[in-house]
């Protein structure tokens, strides 16, 4: 029996090489090709239109994804004509009608940044590529931010940051993809310090305990600008790893470094666990250079703030939204919101919430799920209704700026959810800063893409 | 002077924890030869006992409080636990505070069962593989109890404070003849510390003065000799299993105080106490706990600002350098017997 030329293995291996060569044409009749004929990436069909909502649902920041996706389910729910339609009724802006958007009923999809870039542009890709979402949202970490961020600006998809404060997410990383309706540590520093110098004093002495990564730097560059600017004098800057869990042996050494002040520059978990532990040692009870000793916490939640229990009484620190704000925006969300899931929003889901809306709105009024109108739609775009008053989202950089909340941890809470009062609403122009401030002109917007 | 006092202190909890899942880990590597990847799932269930004896404390009835009014306006739900209703709102709320210290008792029973079933269910079959299977497998139950823990209590870390008599801190300044507030040390760690102490210190006496301990002793130094004595020591290993479950349970009880448990803290724990076991010297008891401690200790005094603006990062690699030295110049480590790492 004469051997033919075809054997099992040379089978296997045509076979495989067939089928590659076959699949390169699919680029060309797949989803790509498709969007290049309407000219940009994952143009939605007639009847859905798909969103993807990247939340941390592992990690330090994992309380803070879970109220951001429950809140990203409320807006669909929402533009979908589901529900008591929360900030749609109070919005300034009122092209949307709970038809979806522009007619075409909104479906999502999510996945989980583990609060890690790497992890985090993995989900956004596989939610651009594979699932077709047309814009992303989320997020609870700035250097997640970032790297989304500009992974939205070269897919060619609208990126509407969630919990984000750095400042290098609309300063030095700004994109024309990416918007931020979150305020930031520029603005931190402006509305905090003139309270913390009313309380404190001019003449103190800080130790900053920072998280190493691009959060922590930016917010203790900025807090750090404006306490010394009213006269108070660092005294040590430690950084400390993400998710560190136990920083005991960073805050022992406060005790005996002079400092009479400390300034957690910490969130989420990361920030329960320092806040709590810093009580513990017996921080709040000393007294250094005659003075009380005083921790400032410069970005606060009210998620941290049940983390941390007894231990917020009367710790000072800044918030982009808070549930008690009377303005009737705040309180159709709240009532929404509390309606649906039995307890108030945190304000990583109220930005989250605000962001899918205003990503509707703009593509409403645009009458296009182009990128390049959505960005012009929302680029100087001025509303209300929203929380936090007439809001500008600025067309140089993306940023959203509206007033800020600086709040103190309450002694004697109420019930659970009671835990924060806002001590000051800082006005918008308080917090303004020039487009020309050093921590943002490093930044280039650059052009829209639409990708395909 | 203060800033060293303070570190030595705050190396001791990190330690103690340390030293008792090092402790566990060594015992089960000594008697049944398993390098046991799973010691630290054990610290975390430990961890969720206490975490679910809580949450069953305050198992509530509602009532509705037409006086008080919620954050939507409605009036407002009243939870009461109870423990409360059952034995007056005073004795009760005490229950619930000490919920910890009572998750002790129910851990030991739960743990050891938790043991005995992992060593006949899963690990005996794996007594004569080679260690890498060994540890492929515990590795790989350690995920899923990780990720059956995950499931039914979420990511996020949950706060399990300590009993209130415990909240705040004691002045070693004051005792010591420094100034007030200089050396302030919390009294849970200053308990957390004691307690380890005396685990660590009635496993030892139990290896040490009963004739169980001499049979395991004898059985670690040479396990064929003492079942050609016709001795059934396999039954004693299951027993040794299950008081290394014990022994790493207790530690993730009393440590929730201290750092909330979330579903990878036994994990977080594991790879830094077999950094500690290979220190301390495989197969040695006190080489465990004495590397628990000194490598708690280091990493404490890594961790202050003076010692990391002259190393940056020294905090995070200090334990994984200290054990390249070791092993760099005393493979069997520190205490280790002389051919448990050179054969």
């Amino acid at each position: 029996m004469s051997k033919g030329n075809f054997t099992r293995r040379s089978m296997l291996k045509t076979g495989v090489a067939t089928g590659a060569a076959l699949a390169v044409p699919t680029i060309f009749t797949g989803r790509v090709w498709a969007d290049g004929h309407t000219g940009f990436t994952n143009a939605p069909g007639e009847d859905t239109v798909t969103l993807g909502f990247n939340v941390p649902q592992t990690g330090a920041y994992a309380d803070e994804g879970a109220d951001e996706l429950r809140a990203f389910q409320l807006a669909v729910q929402h533009l979908n004509g589901e529900g008591d339609g929360g900030m749609l009724n109070t919005f300034s802006s009122q092209v949307l009608d709970g038809t979806g958007i522009l007619g075409r009923r909104v479906e999502y999809v999510t996945g989980d940044t583990q609060t890690s870039s790497d992890a985090a542009r993995s989900s956004a890709r596989s939610m651009i590529e594979r699932d077709g979402a047309i814009m992303i949202s989320g997020g609870s970490s700035s250097g997640v931010a970032v790297a989304v961020q500009s992974l939205c600006q070269d897919a060619g998809v609208i990126f509407m940051a969630g919990l984000t404060h750095a400042n290098d997410t609309t300063g030095k990383d700004m994109r024309a993809n990416g918007f931020r309706h979150f305020f930031n540590t520029e603005m931190t520093g402006r509305a905090l310090a003139p309270i913390l110098e009313g309380l404190y004093g001019t003449d103190r002495k800080v130790y900053h305990l920072t998280a190493d990564y691009n959060w922590g730097w930016s917010q203790e560059r900025s807090i750090r600008a404006y306490t010394e600017g009213m006269g108070w004098e660092t005294v040590n800057n430690v950084l400390t790893p993400v998710g560190a869990g136990d920083f005991s042996s960073y805050l022992t050494p406060v005790a005996n470094s002079g400092a009479d002040v400390l300034i957690l520059n910490h969130y989420g978990g990361d920030m329960v666990n320092s806040l709590t532990q810093a009580v513990q040692f017996g921080l709040r009870d000393m007294q250094a250079n005659g003075k009380n000793f005083e921790i400032v916490v410069p970005l606060f939640s009210r998620l941290m703030a049940r983390g941390a229990g007894p231990a917020i009484a009367n710790i000072h620190g800044s918030t982009n939204w808070h549930w008690s704000l009377p303005d009737e925006g705040s309180q159709a969300f709240v009532r929404s919101f509390g309606t649906e899931y039995g307890f108030p929003p945190s304000q990583a889901a109220h930005t989250c919430y605000v962001q899918t809306l205003l990503y509707a709105d703009a593509v409403a009024r645009g009458g296009s799920f182009n990128p390049c109108s959505v960005v012009e739609a929302l680029e100087g775009f001025e509303f209300d209704g929203m929380g936090n008053g007439p809001t500008l989202y600025r067309a140089d950089d993306h940023q959203c700026f509206k007033d800020v909340l600086v709040v103190r941890g309450k002694e004697n809470p109420e019930n659970e959810y009671d835990l924060l009062e806002i001590v000051e609403v800082t006005p918008r122009e308080a917090v303004t800063y020039p487009v020309d401030h050093p921590d943002f002109v490093e930044g280039q917007l650059g052009t829209c893409n639409p990708g395909a | 002077m203060e800033a060293i006092i303070l570190q030595v202190l705050n190396g001791l909890d990190k330690g103690s924890a340390y030293a008792l899942i090092a402790l566990g880990l060594t015992l089960i590597f000594g008697t049944l030869g398993v390098v046991n990847f799973a010691h630290g799932a054990l610290f975390m269930l430990g961890a969720f006992i206490a975490v679910t004896l809580r949450r069953v404390f305050n198992l509530s009835f509602q009532t509705i409080d037409e006086t008080r009014t919620d954050f939507l306006g409605n009036a407002m739900t009243v939870n009461t636990p109870y423990v409360e209703h059952w034995f007056g709102p005073e004795v009760g709320s005490t229950i619930i505070d000490w919920s910890v210290p009572l998750a002790v008792l129910v851990a030991i029973p739960i743990m050891g069962l938790v043991g005995v079933i992992m060593e006949r269910g899963l690990i005996k079959h794996f007594y004569k593989r080679p260690h890498a299977d060994q540890i492929l497998v515990t590795f790989g139950l350690a995920i899923v109890l990780q990720e059956i823990i995950k499931a039914f209590y979420g990511a996020n870390p949950i706060p399990t404070p300590a009993p209130e008599a415990f909240i705040g801190s004691f002045d070693f300044g004051v005792l010591l003849g420094f100034d007030p507030f200089s050396i302030m040390y919390p009294y849970w760690r200053l308990v957390y510390f004691g307690f380890s102490a005396v685990i660590i210190g009635a496993v030892f006496a139990f290896l040490r003065y009963t004739t169980f301990g001499m049979v395991v002793r004898a059985g670690m130094a040479d396990r064929e000799t003492v079942g050609l004595l016709g001795i059934d020591i396999d039954r004693r290993f299951v027993i040794m299993f299950a008081i290394a479950a014990i022994v790493a349970g207790l530690a993730g009880v009393m440590y929730t105080p201290i750092l909330s448990p979330n579903y990878h803290i036994g994990m977080d724990f594991l790879v830094l106490s077999f950094v500690v076991v290979v220190v301390g010297g495989m197969g040695s008891l006190p080489g465990a706990v004495a590397a628990g401690f000194l490598l708690g200790i280091l990493q404490s005094f890594a961790s202050m600002s003076q010692i990391i603006e002259i190393v940056p990062g020294i905090n995070q690699v200090i334990i994984y350098l200290v054990a390249v030295v070791v092993l760099l110049t005393r493979p069997r480590g520190l205490m280790g017997r002389k051919g448990v790492m050179e054969e």
